[in-house]
């Protein structure tokens, strides 16, 4: 009954969705004045029968109803609750009805309360954000409907990946589907300015808010699934250029490269046709995102869904939307001017250095990440992995890190290095000085060595913004900037430092034997068996001493999980202030013994600490942004009302 | 969410557990019936040569995993070409000389480094030409560029 009721709901929420596209279409032309009044409720509603939908998958995966087909797939029935509802989206169809719920209940925000923009571009904003929603709903709706009933219904259901059970999961893609459908409305924003040829500083403000949500969420999904990835597949790595990584990373440098060109126009009013056109690719990003996840296209831990005819129906979506954006623009780039000048030297063109730069990485990136594709297409598999992306990103990542350090000290419009070449020798300095150091202690580690150079110098030029000002008076946007700019450095030095520094110790010991891994002694205590509600284990306990001070325990283990039957090695961590050790239990070897693994990562959470670092620096320009709108629309509601009063 | 068993039932499930654990690991994995080859979990005495056969390990594909490489795969074929990496290198085989030997036995898909080859060449020609089109828009933009009348500064940050 529910499973049905979530259906119904999710037609009507597709019905409206085609209601607010028509009615807005045709409120666009001289005699549709009378649709109007329809367009902004319908998305309203639109977004609550979306949510009401959503629910009605929670409940009955809450319910464990095996007579759902998706249900009876992904969630046997004892596994504990948390995993119930996170299953409802850590599969193919739930994750597809979040990212239209999410739409939608974004689409009804904007409806709500966005006011700033003429009524004709809000009109054509919806309308596109209707048409795109659209596409989402007929995908749920004919190739991957949530609610599919099964007949027979099946005693028990099938489990979710062991891997998958892991609080990570429960907060890792929806972060991330956050971020696709901000970007989404950022789309709908730049169609809509596109189409009323409405392009200037009040759509980059009423644009800049989603783009920033957007972006803060792509940061902390990105950064949550790196250290998923690096204590769950129990190997220690963070990154491995993975297609699936690479699908969250694309996006985010996008935005990233949008936001900072977005805030020119705001401020300036210029990089007018650029704005618009990263506002298409953020999102097309954002599909290829999604295409490459979705389709199975690529395999890899993360794609759980294979199905190429699904994969066809995203590859359609993705050609008619993105080729549609790019036509769109084609036809009206010419009525869209680049706006207002600036010299070489001032924040604007660092600026358009930092976007150029992402622009790059992000281009090679979807380079490699789809070339494997093109040259199987030629019947020869290749891998493009680490060895190519490494390097290959850092010719555009090195000089843009560099222009990070100068760009916020320029003035709008016209500048001279001249002005802050005085202020600019102490991160010079520090460049030199830990680049010495640098090649001292990882000498030949190219990169790392380049990293451990740049960060600290990168860590005190970001600060200098800040230098000479009274700190009261600093607006939140700024401190965001600060914070953000100095969360790069800090996951930059995280990075190198793990890179250029890492030990490893492979052995084989017996119980109450000692080994060494960098600084560290330890000894295995004894092994365990343990039990979980799913789950049996074997653990070590692992006495653990930095330089020969007071003993830690970890406790790594080797998890059997029953449904379905998989081994997971469960990796055990102890943090320092200076680094992490990371320690995973294998298998028992000849003669008593049992593989550990032990690894001790000099300064490993700097990585995920300065994503955290860039996502609140987000956060606090987004609150300034938001609460300088609001103290904005209060006056002029004010204005408005005294106004009318004095009419009277 | 880890159960713990009283300490005395711990004991004996652990004697238990360490008297089954050999038949475990033989009926749990059964890629694994044959002890892992030696190397595969054992690092060579030498420093310098472990670090070369890591580099090495760490961009070579694991071809029974998904996206892993086989520095990072407790498949028993990666363990084995650990192995058979770290025994080579140990016997003085240029880390290049085994990815060839590598590459000519499994294909290009086993290395993470693309070679350039007829098919791969435009893989390391885009980032000059990414760079070529930058400087192109730059000195456009640039090049007959005169700042507009004065304005005022905005306050912006991202």
């Amino acid at each position: 009954m529910i499973a049905e009721l979530g259906l119904a709901t999710l037609w009507l929420a597709a019905a409206l969705a085609l209601l607010q596209l028509i009615a807005g279409a045709l409120a666009l032309t001289a005699r549709g004045t009378g649709f109007v009044g329809v367009v902004r409720p319908s998305a309203v509603v639109q977004g609550g029968l979306a949510l009401l939908s959503f629910l009605a998958l929670i409940m009955v995966f809450v319910q464990t109803d095996l007579s759902v087909k998706l249900v009876a797939a992904n969630s046997p029935s004892a596994k504990p609750l948390m995993y119930k509802i996170a299953g409802a989206w850590a599969n193919h169809e739930g994750s597809m009805l979040l990212w239209v719920t999410v739409m939608g209940l974004a689409g009804g925000f904007v409806a709500l309360v966005e006011k700033r923009l003429p009524e004709r571009t809000m009109l054509a904003t919806l309308a596109g954000q209707a048409f795109v929603s659209l596409g989402f709903y007929a995908f749920l709706l004919f190739a991957s409907n949530p609610f599919e009933r099964l007949n027979p219904v099946p005693v028990e259901g099938q489990g979710l990946n062991p891997l998958l059970q892991d609080p990570g999961l429960a907060f890792h893609p929806p972060t991330l589907y956050l971020g696709y459908v901000g970007l989404s409305i950022a789309f709908s924003f730049a169609i809509g300015a596109l189409v009323t040829r409405e392009v200037g500083p009040a759509f980059a403000r009423a644009m800049r808010p989603w783009v920033l949500g957007a972006w803060i969420f792509l940061t902390l999904g990105i950064t949550a699934g790196s250290y998923w990835a690096y204590y769950e597949l129990g190997w220690g790595g963070w990154w491995f250029w993975d297609p699936v990584e690479n699908a969250s990373l694309m996006p985010w440098l996008a935005a990233t490269a949008l936001l900072h060109s977005c805030s020119v126009l705001a401020a300036r009013n210029a990089l007018r046709a650029w704005t618009v056109m990263l506002g298409v690719v953020a999102f097309s990003m954002s599909m290829v995102g999604t295409f490459l996840v979705r389709s199975g296209i690529l395999t890899s831990v993360h794609a759980f869904a294979v199905d190429p005819q699904r994969g066809t129906f995203i590859l359609a979506l993705l050609a008619i939307y993105i080729g549609g954006a790019l036509t769109l623009f084609a036809l009206r780039a010419g009525t869209v001017t680049e706006g207002e000048r600036f010299a070489v030297t001032s924040r604007e063109s660092a600026r358009v250095a930092n976007n150029v730069m992402l622009t790059g990485s992000l281009g090679i990136i979807l380079l490699g990440t789809l070339y494997p594709l093109f040259t199987e297409a030629f019947g020869e598999k290749v891998s493009v992995g680490p060895p190519y992306f490494n390097p290959m990103t850092a010719i555009f990542v090195v000089p843009m890190l560099a222009v990070l350090a100068i760009g916020p000290l320029l003035r709008w419009r016209r500048d001279s290095f001249g002005r802050v070449r005085a202020i600019l020798l102490i991160p010079a300095a520090l460049l030199v000085i830990c680049g010495v150091i640098a090649v001292v202690l990882a000498p030949g580690k190219v990169l790392p060595i380049i990293g451990l150079a740049l960060a600290p110098a990168l860590a005190v030029a970001s600060i200098l913004p800040l230098r000479g000002r009274d700190l009261r008076r600093v607006k939140l946007p700024v401190w965001g900037m600060v914070m953000a700019h100095f969360g790069v450095a800090v996951s930059l030095f995280g990075m190198a430092s793990d890179s250029a520094f890492t030990t490893e110790r492979l052995v084989a010991v017996r119980v109450g034997e000692t080994t060494e891994v960098g600084p560290w002694q330890i000894r295995l205590a004894r092994i365990e068996p343990v039990a979980g509600p799913n789950w049996t284990a074997l653990e070590a306990v692992l006495e653990a001493r930095y330089k020969g001070a007071a003993p830690v325990f970890t406790h790594p283990q080797s998890r059997t999980f029953w449904a379905p039957v998989q081994n997971t090695a469960e990796s055990a961590l102890l943090t320092r202030w200076n680094g992490q050790l990371y320690t995973v239990l294998g298998e028992q070897a000849a003669g008593d013994r049992w593989q550990l693994r032990l690894w001790w990562k000099p300064f490993v959470p700097m990585i995920w600490l300065g994503g955290v670092l860039i996502a609140l620096g987000g956060l606090l320009a987004l609150l300034g942004r938001v609460a300088s709108d609001v103290k904005r629309l209060v006056a002029r509601d004010k204005i408005a009302y005294r106004r009318e009063r004095q009419g009277r | 969410m880890t159960m713990r068993f009283p300490i005395g039932l711990q004991r004996a499930l652990l004697c238990l557990a360490i008297l089954l654990a050999p038949l475990a690991a033989g009926t749990l994995r059964a890629d694994d019936i044959m002890p892992p080859a030696p190397y595969a979990y054992r690092q060579l005495d030498d420093p310098a040569l472990e670090a070369k056969a890591q580099r090495l390990m760490e961009s070579i594909r694991c071809l029974t995993c998904q996206s892993q490489s086989i520095a990072d795969s407790d498949a028993s074929l990666a363990g084995d070409m650990r192995s058979q990496i770290r025994e080579r290198i140990a016997a003085g085989e240029e880390p290049e000389a085994i990815r060839t030997w590598l590459v000519e036995r499994y294909g290009d898909y086993i290395t993470y480094a693309p070679r350039v080859t007829s098919l791969t060449w435009p893989l390391f020609a885009a980032p000059l030409a990414f760079l070529a089109l930058a400087a192109l828009l730059l000195r456009k933009r640039f090049g007959f560029g005169r700042p507009g009348a004065d304005r005022t500064d905005g306050g912006g940050a991202a």
